[in-house]
């Protein structure tokens, strides 16, 4: 579904992605492990084309979307989720839903704002108030929400569990269950590894803009290497 | 002072923040979505004038009224052909390459304005049915007065409306805030930015074409209304509609009071009112500090 091949991006002059790899098979998740600065965000950033590669190719349901702009690969079905708190904090939570439905594409899920309000009563209750106001596991909320109102096949999860409290992490693992099994692929990125490997059927682990490591999951979980090499987060979080 | 006398310059007054409102409101939209501070924005407002002008020496002073939807129309596009060739290379770079290009084209326009109106001043009649003055006890206010500050007061709910209720407003909202994440969320933000820069050219060129009765209409117009412009949204805070409106309120009462006091030094209060307030909020009223 997702297919990239070698590519390489960078910001100014600095050569950030060097020639990573990596693909998202129909209703996989995968997981993207690796340290602050490994490239896990620039790796998103790079398949949006937000900031587009200068060599390698992207492709996305049998389409090399390397050279698209960003609205048309949201277009195509690719929605990225952003760490941290980008909403639109000057909208309120409705029209911030509402700007991120799109006409439903033929064939498309139809998921309605209704369907949102659904899977978060919360935001049901807090629909007029400003984005800016909301907490940081409503705001995630929102975020996934508005995601989903974009009807994509992939979603791109950018670090969802950052600054969340351990209990809303808890929450967000039950809703990456939910989207998988409503047919969504997934790949996220995490520094969190425990968290995000219990959710993953395949895990690529970066370092320094490259791919060190591609293993199922369950394997990564096990590797000792791994957990050294990964430790620190898995003592956090365990 | 008489109470009489008062409120006939408090009405000019509000006619001279009417008419900055509206070309404020265009430059600060433009602003806050795109970032760019539009020197050509006072030549939209001068074609919106001089376009004005044509139209009524054409087809007679029945074709006002059309003349006030024309021109701003043409004046949209003439905007968003300035946008598609000129501002969209200028977005990536520093602030003087945008500034030197929004100089260019008023450089350009200013020149080309002088090529089809000539250099002398024109004049445009007031409609008949705005024509004359309404008596209020001891008071008379000009009836056109009236009507601008009643298009002001349109156009500020217009964009209320739009801002608050359409999705094309909430977008340009999104822009403002993380043009970036409303592109990714699927948004041609290059059109959104057309669309965004013909709005503001439509406001400055309706705001051109309403004040054409009240003034005479020579290719000077653009760099003394620019200047007045900026003021007032500089004095509202960068990007904030509602701050072009009280910034308007302002710069019109110091200037209503200033010539009331001392004639002389009228000018000077204007710049007088952006001094006290940025001195108090150095980001204009409803600025809020520099958005990363």
């Amino acid at each position: 579904m997702l297919q990239v091949d070698a590519i390489h991006t960078f910001y100014g002059e600095s050569h950030i992605l060097q020639g990573v790899s990596l693909n998202v098979k129909e209703g996989e998740v995968v997981v993207l492990l690796g340290r602050n600065g490994a490239g896990k965000t620039t790796t998103m950033r790079s398949i949006m084309s937000l900031t587009p590669p200068r060599h390698g190719r992207i492709g996305f349901v049998s389409r090399d979307i390397t050279r698209y702009a960003p609205y048309q690969i949201a277009r195509l079905g690719l929605a990225f989720v952003p760490s941290g708190r980008r909403v639109f904090s000057s909208l309120n939570v409705e029209q911030n839903l509402r700007l991120a439905q799109r006409g439903n594409r033929e064939g498309g899920s139809g998921r309605t704002i209704d369907y949102v309000f659904r899977l978060f009563p919360k935001l049901a209750e807090l629909r007029t108030r400003r984005a800016a106001f909301l907490s940081g596991g409503e705001q995630q909320m929102l975020k996934l929400g508005s995601a989903l109102l974009a009807d994509p096949k992939l979603l791109l999860l950018d670090e969802p569990s950052e600054g969340l409290s351990p209990a809303v992490v808890a929450q967000l693992g039950e809703w990456v269950r939910k989207l998988r099994d409503e047919g969504i692929s997934i790949l996220l990125s995490e520094q969190n590894a425990l968290f995000a490997l219990r959710l993953a059927d395949r895990g690529y682990i970066l370092e320094k803009g490259r791919v060190q490591h591609e293993a199922p999951a369950r394997e990564l979980l096990d590797s000792n290497e791994v957990r050294t090499y990964l430790g620190v987060k898995f003592s956090q979080s365990a | 002072m008489s109470v009489e006398s008062l409120a006939v310059e408090l009405l000019s007054a509000m006619t001279t923040a009417g008419s900055l409102f509206i070309i404020a409101a265009g430059l600060t939209l433009v602003f806050g979505a795109m970032r760019i501070a539009n020197i050509a924005h006072g030549s939209f407002y001068m074609y919106g004038a001089f376009l004005v002008s044509t139209i009524v020496s054409s087809f007679g002073g029945g074709a006002f009224w059309v003349s006030l939807v024309a021109a701003p129309l043409i004046v949209a596009t003439l905007g968003m052909v300035v946008e598609v060739t000129v501002l969209r290379r200028v977005y990536d770079k520093d602030h003087l390459t945008q500034l030197l290009a929004t100089y260019a084209v008023f450089l350009i326009l200013a020149d080309l304005a002088i090529r089809f109106w000539g250099a002398q001043s024109r004049a445009v009649p007031t409609p008949a049915i705005l024509s004359g003055s309404m008596r209020l006890g001891a008071a008379s206010f000009p009836v056109y007065d009236l009507f601008v500050v009643g298009a002001a007061a349109a156009i500020g709910l217009g964009l209320w409306i739009l801002l608050r209720f359409t999705l094309l407003g909430w977008r340009i909202l999104a822009a403002v805030e993380d043009s970036e994440m409303l592109a990714a969320k699927g948004t041609n933000v290059r059109l959104l930015y057309t669309m965004v820069f013909g709005l503001g050219a439509l406001l400055a060129g309706f705001g051109g074409a309403v004040v054409a009765p009240l003034q005479s209409i020579d290719t000077g117009l653009d760099a003394n209304i620019i200047v007045a412009a900026f003021i007032v949204v500089v004095i509202g805070g960068l990007g904030s509609v509602a701050g072009a409106a009280v910034g308007a309120m302002i710069v019109g009462l110091f200037q209503a009071l200033g010539i009331l006091w001392t004639p002389s030094w009228a000018p000077a209060y204007i710049y007088l009112a952006m001094i006290v307030v940025l001195e108090i909020r150095p980001s204009g009223l409803f600025g809020t500090a520099e958005m990363a």
